[in-house]
């Protein structure tokens, strides 16, 4: 294909101003009234005021250590547990069945399997009544910290259920590279374990790959807000839904103190990733003065089953937390200690739905067009690059990645801001576009491996007998790679169905999603309606998901190349 | 029939792998201590997956049966790490991440101690080679029959009992392709190994020398038996 020169890379500057600028208005937006300066609200002079009030809060030191500790602790336990089951069981048939569990878990949004963990782990929750009263004699719930305990343990369970299924998926995308199979082969012919070969051989070649993911993973898990309002502790809450609330007070002047926190949630969540690259650093050279030692490390049972055990035991609490919040969207009473709902009831679920009809279809509006425009940026974005013959460099990844490297609540303050200052704030617009700040990235991380392993022979040999441009990507890209796009506006939609925070902050209590909603129900009494909320927030994704899976199938019925391998 | 297999040597008893229910190849020979054998067969004949059964690597959508024994030791349900069967690959794939040197030394059994040992062992294998000095090379900047030679030596510092050799010339050009196939075969000699070669370069079979097992007609010799149904394209 000719290279082409000169004329502007639209898709690419598109992309830049898409991601780069709401990030950097809104750090800005963050930055002056943290100094305060917020003319809107009539504070015109740069002060320390806004700091000083900020940083006499009470509680705030262990706010902090709570983002911070939380944070990090949940996404190295992730990491670790995802490398471990992967080196001891990858291309295994458990390890197959178990991924076929693993993919949907990760199309659950945060708040939804937050809800679902809560129902079933808190003291009046499923697991308790399972064993009581018979093993544990207790007939009332008892009275312990299960739940919103001081010490953050629950938040990050919940943290770690969530992002082992997004870690996992990251790093068997990357062991789909070529030639990594072999590699396992030449360790193990060469005497090594299988766990040995995995850490030893793969893993330094294909880290570079799982290394953002991971990094955005330790930002989004140090400053994550709903989360921690469902399952995080309270007295004092961490640094996020602590600044949150003063976003919300009626009191303004709590918006400059909110700020300076903003600035310091960026300080946190810095320190976090830093301290994890140090650590990778670390374990690199550890690992490294190990290569030539020779150790086969055959004895790996009790790794490879504990690694499995752990597994199991995630996907099975959050297949259990997803059948719990289903049980309690039809209980019409369920009174401790019983296992299961006393009375049964559909009423409830048609009351909410009508009542709840509003919110699924804003969210339902605010996906499709968010995942349809994602989509197809990120495919005139690969197709530009691909036809200019650009690599997509780690510049390019950088950027991309940059809206999930900066903690949320540090930009969003200031879009907020800016929106408000251009009467765009609480509009249909601008809650799309704080979205797709979020969804255009996994819908370019959905669909970028899948466009570099097309053969680039198709569109080479449709030009040879004279195929347009536009003809090479209608009639040969975008039909080969339709399974793909389709799974790529299925994420696209499951994440922009699961963004509390720029909703909450950006929709200003105007525009209403379940997954708000959800949140906002999941403090109060009425378990019934948090579930059912819950609920909807997957039925969405689960929904698109199918599509995705049967459109296909049914469109390639008679092309047996088409069908997924084995 | 319950026979003995011979002490020595690699033997292939009886083995017939299938795909489907649809039989790939048929195979049952003794390759003796130093002695090669080499597969004859296009792509698609089945090839790889003797050598994955051999190895302790083929995937469970193939049916395996017979047995495999390695100087009287039955190998056929051992894990692949455990079988001591070094493995040359089409590509040499030497690992990345390393240096020539510490790809060399990731070879040697960690029972011979000592760093120093160790090193002068690796070293040792490169001049063997004639790669004297190339230790601390990033193994991206060897050329093809450069990074051959050291995949070469990686598999005979792992003290094989045996050695499976994948088309490892078929990514090297003309002029260097045999001069590194002269030593392959100069070396799996010397160490007195069982090897079999995979390959569908006549002149490859030709160099080695043994006994050929054509898997795609009955041109079989030296003692080798076994058939090959004609595949369906």
């Amino acid at each position: 294909m000719p290279k082409v020169t000169g004329r502007p890379d639209i898709p690419t500057v598109l992309v830049t101003t898409l991601l780069a600028g709401p990030v950097l208005a809104g750090l800005a937006g963050s930055l002056l009234p943290a100094l305060g300066y917020l003319p809107v609200l009539g504070y015109d002079k740069f002060s320390t005021t806004p700091f000083r009030e900020f940083i006499s809060t009470p509680g705030l030191g262990r706010s902090v250590l709570l983002s911070f500790g939380t944070g990090l602790a949940a996404s190295v336990i992730s990491l670790a547990i995802v490398l471990v089951f992967i080196a001891g069981w990858s291309s295994t048939r458990t390890f197959r069945l178990l991924t076929r569990f693993l993919s949907p878990l990760l199309s659950i949004p945060h708040a939804a399997a937050a809800i679902g963990l809560a129902f079933l782990i808190a003291p009046s929750g499923f697991l308790v009544r399972l064993f009581s009263p018979w093993a544990t004699a207790w007939t009332r719930p008892p009275d312990i910290l299960v739940l919103n305990d001081p010490y953050g343990l629950a938040m990050t369970f919940g943290l770690v259920a969530k992002e082992v299924p997004f870690l996992f998926l990251m790093t068997l995308a990357a062991l789909n590279r070529p030639h990594i199979q072999d590699y396992f082969r030449a360790g193990a012919s060469l005497g090594y374990g299988r766990m040995a070969s995995f850490f030893k051989v793969v893993l330094p070649q294909i880290y570079p790959l799982i290394r953002l993911p991971m990094l955005a993973v330790i930002a989004y898990s140090t400053s994550v807000v709903d989360v921690a309002q469902i399952l995080g502790p309270t007295t004092p809450s961490p640094l996020a839904p602590r600044l949150v609330e003063w976003m919300n007070d009626p009191d303004l002047s709590k918006r400059l103190m909110a700020s300076a926190g903003a600035v310091l949630q960026l300080c946190v969540s810095a320190a976090a990733l830093l301290l994890y690259l140090m650590l990778e650093r670390l374990c690199a050279v550890v690992l490294k003065l190990r290569y030539a030692s020779g150790r086969r490390h055959k004895r790996e049972n009790l790794a490879r089953k504990s690694g499995l055990f752990v597994m199991v035991a995630i996907i099975s609490a959050m297949v259990l937390a997803i059948v719990v919040l289903g049980l309690w969207t039809v209980a019409k009473s369920w009174w401790f200690p019983a296992a299961l709902p006393q009375r049964w009831s559909l009423n409830r679920m048609s009351d909410a739905f009508s009542m709840g009809g509003p919110a699924l279809s804003a969210t339902l509006a605010i996906a499709i067009v968010a995942a349809l425009i994602a989509t197809a940026l990120t495919l005139w974005l690969l197709e530009a690059r691909s036809f200019r013959n650009v690599r997509t460099g780690r510049r390019l990844n950088l950027l991309i990645f940059l809206p999930l490297l900066v903690p949320q609540v540090s930009f969003l303050f200031g879009l907020q801001v800016l929106f408000l200052i251009t009467g765009l704030s609480g509009t249909f617009t601008s809650v799309l576009l704080a979205h797709l700040i979020f969804v255009f990235p996994y819908a370019f991380l959905a669909l970028s491996d899948p466009w570099k392993r097309l053969d680039p022979r198709f569109a080479k040999a449709a030009a040879s007998i004279g195929a347009s441009r536009v003809q090479i990507f209608w009639k040969i890209q975008f039909p080969l790679l339709l399974r793909p796009i389709l799974v790529t506006f299925a994420v696209a939609v499951a994440v922009s169905v699961g963004q509390y925070l720029p909703t909450l902050m950006v929709g200003a209590g105007r525009i209403v999603t379940v997954t708000t909603e959800s949140v906002a129900l999941a403090s109060g009494g009425n378990r019934q309606v948090a579930a059912l909320y819950a609920l909807l927030q997957l039925i969405i994704p689960f929904a698109v998901f199918s599509l995705a899976a049967i459109v296909p199938s049914l469109i390639f019925r008679n092309r047996s190349a088409m069908r997924l391998e084995r | 029939m319950v026979s003995t297999p011979p002490l020595s040597g690699l033997v292939l008893e009886h083995v017939a792998i299938r795909l489907d229910g649809k039989l790939l190849l048929e195979i049952d020979c003794h390759i003796q201590p130093g002695k090669i054998l080499t597969i004859m067969g296009e792509s698609g004949s089945g090839k790889s997956s003797l050598l994955d059964f051999i190895a302790g690597f083929l995937r469970p959508v193939f049916e395996a049966k017979g047995r495999v024994f390695l100087n009287g030791q039955n190998l056929t349900t051992m894990p692949a790490q455990d079988r001591h069967i070094g493995l040359m690959f089409q590509s040499p794939l030497l690992f990345p991440h390393m240096s020539v040197l510490q790809n060399l030394m990731f070879a040697i059994p960690h029972h011979i101690k000592g760093r120093s040992i160790r090193r002068e062992m690796a070293e040792q294998a490169l001049t063997d080679v004639g790669l004297t000095g190339f230790s601390a090379r990033d193994p991206a900047t060897l050329s093809g029959g450069q990074q051959t030679r050291v995949a070469l030596m990686r598999t005979l510092l792992a003290d094989p009992k045996a050695l499976l050799l994948d088309e490892p010339f078929s990514s090297l050009d003309q002029t260097r392709r045999a001069d590194v196939r002269e030593l392959v075969f100069q070396l799996a000699k010397k160490n007195n190994l069982p090897a079999l070669l995979v390959t569908h370069d006549a002149e490859d079979a030709r160099a080695a020398g043994g006994m050929v097992h054509w898997l795609d007609d009955s041109r079989n010799q030296n003692g080798c038996t076994g058939s090959v149904q004609p595949q369906e394209f």
